[in-house]
């Protein structure tokens, strides 16, 4: 049982979550916050010349946010801004179509088993949308999944 | 062997027949409903009796000479009969049919609070109260520029009578607590809450939604002046409910809402409204769902509550024993007179993760901060996971329950 869901990698990084520091010089930030859950994220990017050179967080929350929020900053550095909402868009997909489209998302796809569970999307969305906050700057300054 | 000897004087299999819903697999596990305290699972006589309203009887209320209406008018009017027994009301007009407890708890604080609460007023609550017992009173005290004041509790989740006292003053115009917990399961004194407030020229509001379904109610021992709770937790359908008020208070108030079968005459210049209880009533009721919660409650009268409390304590003796020998998992909420809620938390696994792995078992808990988000923040915990038991759970479910609980601690360490 939970071989669908609560696949090896997310175990994994749930128990040991990378990238999980605040950053000093980091120049985009924002917060996320579940309140069903009482999760909460604080996302920490560096950004130079369009490019994230460095993403980092701190948070608490359940095994398929931390998970998450740790596979999400893993995938992320090196990528064009462009490039890096590009990806939420296509994670997204992931966990809300049937037919999601699954190249380009790496590790990522470990995340599948999630559409399964409509009540648990919430928690592997949190670290994304709070990214899209912190790189559209869209003047929210902690977004919410509820 | 010990399974017998709680089900001594009670026979938990038969009951179980008489719920359908249970017979099921969920992930082809048997279902094991713990999730009592959210919604209770209906019994035959309860599905039987909406049934037969929409097959024979169906027609609307307090109106039309038709065969029908008056069959349904009868159907509906005796549950009103059946609520004043079965929280022993002086009358049958101390009876108002409400959606559920919030709605009963928003027509006390909308009606009488309008009418009476001024500036500088204070209205008592809990600390364990649940959001519908906060946000109504909240709003009204933002409205009128009253205060809210909050009775503490120990770690134990008992509420601080002492502090209470203190809160007590002659601006206190309302005390509104829960009876039992839903987050916590405790059993508050609400007969010496009511009499303290009396005291200090108060009225009490009791939220008694955990309390229905598992301990016999009496409003004039307990001298309540309110009393709301819903049918759909006490094994009947949801969307109704039941607001208990003094029939002198309610005759005070103001109308809640306006419509129909809420007046004697309308006109443009002047409207007359109904006596009670229909004053309260404005609108098409859920007949089919007060024809139900008649039926839920002459299903638990015939249980009797007497019975099922003491079947129920039994499980939580078991329960709390057999969760806390599980490492790592703190029960939320040891009070000394406790009703049948295992409110915990284990270190390092979200209640989440718990609720899921728990749910691929077959075994349905809830897990949040169960719309008490002021209890989470006294413990010191975002979220708990919370199994409330029904006197239909068994020894087995609860065995079921810590090997779920197990596996969990297999997956997550």
């Amino acid at each position: 049982m939970n071989d669908d869901l609560y696949q090896d990698i997310i175990l994994d990084h749930s128990k040991r979550p990378r990238n999980c520091h605040a950053m000093a010089d980091a120049n985009r930030k924002a917060e996320g916050y579940n309140p069903l859950c009482g999760d909460e994220l604080k996302l920490y990017i560096k950004i130079e010349n369009d490019i994230v050179k460095d993403v980092s967080w701190v948070g608490s929350g359940c095994a398929i946010s931390t998970a998450s929020a740790s596979l999400m900053t893993e995938s992320l550095k090196g990528k064009s801004r462009e490039e890096a909402l590009k990806l939420l868009e296509k994670f997204h997909e992931l966990l809300t179509t049937d037919t999601p489209v699954t190249q380009e998302l790496g590790k990522l796809v470990v995340f599948c088993g999630v559409r399964d569970y409509p009540a648990r999307v919430k928690c592997a969305t949190l670290a994304w949308h709070t990214l899209k906050s912190a790189l559209t700057n869209s003047g929210e300054p902690v977004v919410s999944t509820e | 062997m010990i399974a017998s000897v709680i089900s001594a004087g009670f026979d938990v299999d038969k009951v179980r027949e008489d719920f359908p819903v249970l017979k099921q697999r969920i992930h082809g596990k048997p279902l094991v409903y713990l999730d009592n305290a959210a919604t209770a699972q209906k019994p035959f006589a309860v599905i039987d009796a909406i049934r037969k309203f929409y097959e024979v009887d169906c027609a609307n209320i307090h109106r039309g000479v038709h065969e029908l209406s008056q069959r349904s008018t009868a159907a509906y009017e005796e549950t009103r009969t059946k609520a004043k027994r079965f929280l022993n009301a002086r009358a049958k007009n101390e009876v108002i049919f409400v959606r559920g407890t919030t709605e009963g708890i928003n027509l006390v604080a909308s009606s009488w609070g309008r009418k009476n609460v001024r500036e500088g007023d204070e209205i008592v609550i809990s600390a364990l109260e649940h959001h519908s017992n906060i946000v109504p009173w909240q709003l009204l005290c933002e409205e009128k520029g009253a205060k809210l004041r909050v009775i503490p509790m120990d770690d134990r989740g008992e509420l601080l009578l002492e502090e209470y006292e203190k809160l007590l003053g002659p601006r206190t115009r309302m005390v509104a607590v829960g009876h039992i917990s839903n987050a916590l399961g405790t059993v508050n004194p609400v007969r010496q809450i009511v009499e303290m407030a009396h005291r200090a020229g108060a009225l009490a509001l009791i939220d008694g939604a955990q309390a229905a379904p598992h301990m016999k109610i009496d409003v004039q021992a307990l001298d309540a002046d309110f009393y709301a709770f819903s049918g759909h937790k006490v094994f009947g359908p949801t969307g109704i409910g039941i607001l208990y008020g003094k029939a002198r208070l309610l005759n005070a108030m103001p109308p809640y809402q306006g419509g129909g079968d809420m007046i004697k005459t309308v006109t443009f210049e002047k409207t007359v409204y109904a006596d009670l209880p229909y004053k309260f009533e404005a609108g098409t009721p859920s007949i089919a769902g007060g024809i139900g919660l008649g039926a839920a409650f002459d299903y638990v009268t015939r249980i009797g509550l007497d019975k099922i409390a003491a079947y129920e304590h039994e499980l939580l003796v078991y329960g709390t024993e057999a969760l806390s020998r599980i490492p790592g998992l703190r029960i939320v909420g040891t009070a000394r007179d406790k009703a049948a809620v295992l409110s915990f938390v284990i270190d390092g696994i979200h209640p989440h993760d718990i609720g899921t792995v728990l749910d691929r078992q077959g075994i349905a808990v809830r897990t949040g901060h169960h719309c008490a988000q002021p209890v989470m923040d006294r413990f010191g915990v975002p979220a708990t996971t919370r199994a409330s038991l029904a006197f239909y759970n068994t020894v087995a479910e609860i065995d079921a329950l810590a090997a779920g609980l197990a596996k969990v601690k297999e997956i997550f360490s």
